[in-house]
C-alpha cells in the first residue's frame, strides 16, 4: 500500500492532528451526517473524514485526490458537532483541510479557477456584484437567460434553476446609515448587511431593520461592511477570508466601540455563524465584534416582542439553517418567534434541522449530492403541504425555492423576519 | 494482489459501491474498538440479499475471506477484515420492509438504524425494546451480530429475545431462512445461534424482529450518591425487594463531569459521587407506587436527593447523557477503552472497589458507567493509543479487570462480543471441549472458515492456555 512520506505533507496539516484527537471513534454522528446517510459510506462520514485528516497529518496516507474528493463532498452543514459528545470542531478541521487541499493544487480545474475568481473578485466585490446582478437582470427580463439555456451544458440549467428572479430596483438600493427608534427606545443595534444579501434578498434586510426599529432599537448600518468570507473559506480560500473578516471588524469597530450597541444583528444564518466565530480566524482582535453577533430571531426573542401582533392565518414550516441551529445553536428562537403570531400554526416535518443542500456554493460544486439531499428534504416538506416555508439564510432561500417549485408545492418560501414584519406591520 | 475480484464486485453492485483505494481502506481498519486494526481488502456496499449472495460466491470462489458490517460502532474488533479480507458494508441495506401492527413484528434490512425502527413504529404504539447507548448510528444487522443489550436489557432482554426469524446467506452462498415470525421454532433454534454469532455464521440479509408495546406510564429517577459503592448497593435493595425496575444505570463522578461538558449535557449534579438512573414503567397507577419505592430504598442506601424527570423532554435528556457517555470521554484523551463484562450483582460493591484499585495502581483514568441491574459493568480506560507504555498499561488492566470478574463468577462480556479483542480470554471461562463443540457448530455453517475469520475463537498462534506468556493483546494492531 502506497504511504506518503510525513514531510511530504503542507506545514498546515500538522495543526490538524491536534483537532482530530478530539474523536474517540463512537460513531454518534454517523446517522446526522446527510452525505453518509446517501453513500452509507464511512468515508463519507464525519468519523470517516476526520479519521482520513488524521491520516493525512500522521502521513499514514498521502493528501491526494481521495482526500481532496471527500473534503469537497462534505456539505460542511456541521450537524455532526452537534451530534458529537467529545466537541470536535469539524467546521474548523473541515476548513484547514480544504485549504491544505487548495493549497496542495488539487483545486486546479475550470471550475475550481471559476468558483475562485467569481469569489475574489465579484461577490465580495460590492459594486461589480451591483452592476452584475443589474446585468442579471435585463438578461431575465428579455429572458436571454432562456435562450442561453438552450445553448449552454445541462449543468446550467440546475444553475439556473437556483437563481431567484433578481428582485425589482426599489428592494435593490442601499439601505439608509440608520433607523430611528419608534415608540418606548429600547436600545440600539449594528445591522450586518452581506454581500447578496442586498442585492438577492434586499426585502429581507429592509424588514429585519424596520422591525428592529419598530420594536424601539435604533438601528445603524454601518458603511464600509462587506462580505463575511464564508463561502471563500468553505472553498479553501482562508486566507483571503480572513482578510475580507479584517475588513469587517474595521468596518464595525466604531459602531462596537464604547459599548454604544447592544448587538450586531445578523439575518443571514452562514454570516452570523463566521462572525460569531471570528477569533478563531484573527484571534482575540475579532472578540468585541463576534462577541456581540446576535442573529435577527436570537435577539428579537431574547428582548422580547412588543405587539400587537396581528394574525396571519398561515401553515409554516420552519427549516433550521445548518449554520444557525448547528453551527450557532440557535433552534428555538424562530420557532418562538414564528408561534407568537395569532394563527400561524407551525407544522412540523421530518428532520427540520438536516441540510437542504445548499451548503454556500455547494448546489454548484456538488450537483448530484446536493440534488439528492434536497429530494429528502422536500419529501419531509411536501408531507406536510405548508403555505410557507420559513428559513433564515439565503443559501437556503434559494435553494428551497427552487425545491419547492420544481415540486409544485406552491408554498412562498420567505425569512422568518419578513413573516414577523408582515404580522407588525398591519 | 489481482484485480479480478474487486473487478468482479464492481460488476455486482455497481463500481461507485465498491471502495479499494488505500486511502477509503485505511477509514474501515478500525471499529469503535480503534487499538485494534486491520486493513481490508475492499470494501463492498451490496443494495440487496441478490447482491450479498452475488459478493458472498465471488469472495468464496478467490478463497478470500469476508465480513459483514454495520455502522462500525462495535467495541470489540467485530467487524474488523483480518487477512485481506473484504469488508461487506451493510449501511444501504436500510429499509424498513414490513410493520405488523398485529402480530407485533417488523421485518428489516440489516442497516436499518437501531433507533429509526423505534421511530417508525412509535405511531403504532410500538417500540423495539434493546437499546444500546449506540442506537442513533449502530444497526439492527449488527445488533443480531453482537446479540446487543442496552440499559434496557434488564426488564426486555437481549436482542436474542427480541429475533424472531432470519434470513442468512451461509458462507457457500446459499440463502436460507431461519426461525419463524410466529416466534415458534421446529427444530434447531438456528435463530438462537446466529444471533451473537458475530458474523462468523453468514451475512444476515433480513431480520424479523419482535416489536414491543409503549407502556403507559414511564417515570424516571436519578438517585444522587456521594459514592458508587452506595449507589450499588441501592440496586442490590431494589432487586431484592421484587422491584423489576426497566433500568438501573449507574454513572461515575467521572463520567458525569465529561458529559455534563458535551452537548449532551442534561444538568446532572456534577458534585455527586455517583447518579443512579433508575426508570419504571407500566401502567400508571402501578409506576406510582414503584416510584416511591424506588424513592425509599435510595434514600435508605444513603442516597443526599432523589430527584424525578419532570417531563419527557428531561426523561429525553437523561438518556441522552447516559447514551452519549462514551463519546464524551474523549474529552479526556484521544481513546477510550470501553470494557464489557458481568459479575454476580450482589459482587457489584466489592468487584468496582477491585477495579477502580486495578486502574489506580496501574495510574490509568478509569471510569465507570454500567448496567447495574445487570451486573454489566463499562469500566472505561481513557488513554492515548500513540503512547506504547501507556497502551501497555492499558492492556495490562484490562486482562486483570477481566480475570477479577471471571474468578467473582462473571463472564467477560455482557453485550460487546468477542471479536478480537478477547479471543485469548475465551479460555477463562470455557474449556476444551466447550471450545470444541462451538467449534463444530461454526463449521457446520462455515467448513472453509472464511466468513469473517479471526474472531471469537482463541487463536493458535495468541492461544492463553497453550502459551501463558502470550497476552493477544500484545500482538496490536492485528492483521
Amino acid at each position: 500500500m502506497a504511504m506518503s512520506d510525513a514531510q511530504g505533507s503542507p506545514p498546515q496539516l500538522a495543526e490538524l492532528e491536534l483537532g482530530t484527537l478530539d474523536c474517540v471513534h463512537c460513531g454518534l454522528c454517523l446517522s446526522h451526517c446527510p452525505t453518509y446517510r446517501v453513500t452509507g459510506r464511512e468515508t463519507s462520514s464525519p468519523r470517516g473524514r476526520v479519521y482520513l485528516m488524521r491520516g493525512v497529518a500522521e502521513g499514514r496516507i498521502p493528501l491526494g485526490a481521495a482526500v481532496a474528493e471527500e473534503a469537497s463532498l462534505c456539505l460542511g452543514c456541521r450537524a455532526c458537532e452537534t451530534a458529537c459528545p467529545s466537541g470536535v470542531q469539524f467546521g474548523s478541521l473541515l476548513e484547514q483541510t480544504r485549504a491544505a487541499v487548495s493549497d496542495a493544487g488539487l483545486r486546479s480545474g475550470l471550475a475550481a479557477r471559476l468558483e475562485r475568481l467569481a469569489l475574489r473578485q465579484l461577490v465580495p466585490r460590492g459594486l461589480r456584484l451591483h452592476v452584475f446582478v443589474a446585468a442579471l437582470a435585463w438578461v431575465q427580463r428579455l429572458r436571454l437567460d432562456r435562450l442561453a439555456l438552450l445553448l449552454l451544458p445541462p449543468r446550467f440549467r440546475e444553475i439556473h434553476a437556483l437563481l431567484p428572479p433578481v428582485p425589482p430596483v426599489s428592494q435593490r438600493r442601499p439601505l439608509p446609515r440608520s433607523f430611528p427608534a419608534r415608540g418606548e427606545p429600547r436600545g440600539r443595534v449594528a445591522l450586518f448587511e452581506g454581500c447578496l444579501m442586498p442585492e438577492l434578498f434586499g426585502a429581507v434586510n429592509r424588514a429585519t431593520a424596520e422591525v428592529l426599529s419598530q420594536q424601539g432599537f435604533e438601528v445603524v448600518v454601518p458603511a464600509g461592511q462587506g462580505c463575511c468570507g464564508a463561502l471563500q473559506a468553505h472553498s479553501g480560500d482562508l486566507e483571503f477570508a480572513k482578510g475580507l473578516a479584517r475588513s469587517n471588524v474595521a468596518a464595525l469597530a466604531p459602531a462596537i466601540e464604547g459599548d454604544a450597541i447592544d448587538a450586531v444583528v445578523v439575518n443571514s444564518a452562514g454570516c452570523g455563524a463566521v462572525l460569531r466565530e471570528l477569533d478563531h480566524w484573527l484571534g482575540d482582535e475579532a472578540l468585541p465584534l463576534a462577541g456581540r453577533v446576535r442573529d435577527v430571531c436570537e435577539f428579537l426573542d431574547e428582548v422580547g416582542l412588543r405587539g400587537p401582533l396581528e394574525p396571519l392565518p398561515l401553515r409554516v414550516a420552519y427549516d433550521d439553517p445548518c449554520h444557525l441551529v448547528h453551527a450557532q445553536g440557535v433552534q428555538e428562537a424562530p420557532r418562538r418567534l414564528l408561534e407568537a403570531i395569532p394563527g400561524l400554526e407551525i407544522v412540523s416535518h421530518e428532520d427540520p434541522s438536516a441540510c437542504c443542500g445548499a451548503a454556500g456554493t455547494y448546489n454548484l460544486t456538488q450537483p448530484e449530492m446536493s440534488r439528492a439531499v434536497l429530494t429528502a428534504k422536500m419529501d419531509a416538506l411536501a408531507s406536510v403541504a405548508p403555505d410557507v416555508i420559513a428559513s433564515g439564510n439565503p443559501g437556503c432561500l434559494m435553494q428551497l425555492r427552487a425545491g419547492a417549485a420544481e415540486r409544485g408545492l406552491g408554498a412562498r418560501v420567505l425569512h422568518p423576519i419578513q413573516l414577523l414584519a408582515q404580522s407588525l406591520a398591519r | 494482489m489481482a484485480p479480478a475480484l474487486e473487478d468482479e464486485l464492481r460488476q455486482v453492485v455497481g463500481s461507485s459501491h465498491v471502495l479499494s483505494r488505500p486511502e477509503e481502506l485505511l477509514v474501515y481498519e478500525a471499529d469503535g474498538l480503534t487499538h485494534h486494526s486491520a486493513t481490508p481488502r475492499a470494501v463492498v456496499l451490496p443494495a440487496d440479499k441478490t447482491e450479498v449472495v452475488q459478493i458472498v460466491k465471488r469472495c468464496r470462489a478467490h478463497g478470500v475471506p469476508f465480513v459483514p458490517r454495520g455502522a462500525g460502532t462495535g467495541l470489540s474488533g467485530g467487524a474488523l477484515a483480518l487477512d485481506g479480507g473484504v469488508v461487506i458494508e451493510c449501511a444501504r441495506m436500510n429499509r424498513i420492509l414490513r410493520i405488523d401492527p398485529e402480530d407485533r413484528i417488523a421485518v428489516v434490512q440489516p442497516g436499518v438504524v437501531n433507533a429509526d425502527l423505534s421511530k417508525r413504529v412509535a405511531p403504532h404504539g410500538l417500540f423495539y425494546a434493546p437499546d444500546p447507548s449506540s442506537q442513533q448510528a449502530c444497526t439492527l444487522g449488527g445488533n443480531v451480530a453482537e446479540n446487543s443489550g442496552g440499559p434496557h436489557t434488564l426488564k426486555y432482554g437481549t436482542t436474542t429475545n427480541h429475533v424472531l426469524a432470519l434470513e442468512l446467506v451461509l458462507p457457500d452462498g446459499k440463502l436460507v431462512q431461519l426461525g419463524s415470525a410466529t416466534g415458534m421454532t421446529v427444530g434447531y433454534d438456528l435463530v438462537g445461534a446466529v444471533v451473537g454469532s458475530e458474523g462468523t455464521l453468514g451475512v444476515v440479509t433480513e431480520a424479523t424482529m419482535r416489536l414491543s408495546p409503549i407502556p403507559e406510564r414511564v417515570e424516571t429517577l436519578l438517585g444522587i450518591f456521594g459514592e458508587v459503592v452506595s449507589a450499588c448497593r441501592a440496586v442490590g435493595r431494589m432487586i431484592r425487594s421484587g422491584l423489576v425496575p426497566a433500568a438501573l444505570e449507574i454513572v461515575d463522578r467521572r463520567t458525569i463531569e465529561a458529559v455534563e461538558a458535551s452537548v449532551y449535557a442534561a444538568g446532572l449534579p456534577t458534585d455527586a459521587g455517583a447518579v443512579l438512573i433508575v426508570e419504571v414503567d407500566g401502567p400508571a397507577p402501578a409506576v406510582a407506587r414503584q416510584v416511591e419505592r424506588v424513592r425509599e430504598h435510595c434514600v435508605a442506601e444513603g442516597a443526599d436527593q432523589v430527584q424525578v424527570a419532570r417531563d419527557e423532554a428531561e426523561r429525553q435528556r437523561f438518556w441522552r447523557a447516559r447514551k452519549g457517555a462514551f463519546g464524551a470521554m474523549g474529552r479526556l484523551a484521544p481513546d477510550l477503552y470501553v470494557h464489557d463484562a458481568v459479575v454476580p450483582r450482589r459482587k457489584l460493591p466489592e468487584i468496582l472497589e477491585s477495579i477502580c484499585e486495578i486502574g489506580d495502581r496501574h495510574g490509568l483514568r478509569l471510569s465507570n458507567v454500567f448496567h447495574a441491574g445487570d451486573g454489566n459493568l463499562h469500566p472505561n480506560i481513557s488513554f492515548d493509543r500513540r503512547d506504547a507504555d501507556e497502551m501497555a498499561r492499558v492492556l495490562a488492566a484490562g486482562e486483570e479487570i477481566l480475570r477479577t470478574c471471571v474468578e467473582a463468577g462473571g463472564v467477560i462480556s455482557g453485550e460487546h462480543g468477542i471479536g478480537t479483542e478477547k479471543r485469548d480470554f475465551m479460555g477463562l471461562l470455557y474449556s476444551e471441549a466447550d471450545l470444541e463443540a462451538m467449534k463444530k457448530l461454526r463449521a457446520a455453517f462455515d467448513p472453509t472458515l472464511v466468513c469473517n475469520p479471526g474472531k471469537l475463537f482463541p487463536t493458535t498462534r495468541f492461544c492463553v492456555e497453550a502459551n501463558p506468556k502470550a497476552r493477544g493483546y500484545d500482538q496490536v494492531p492485528l492483521g
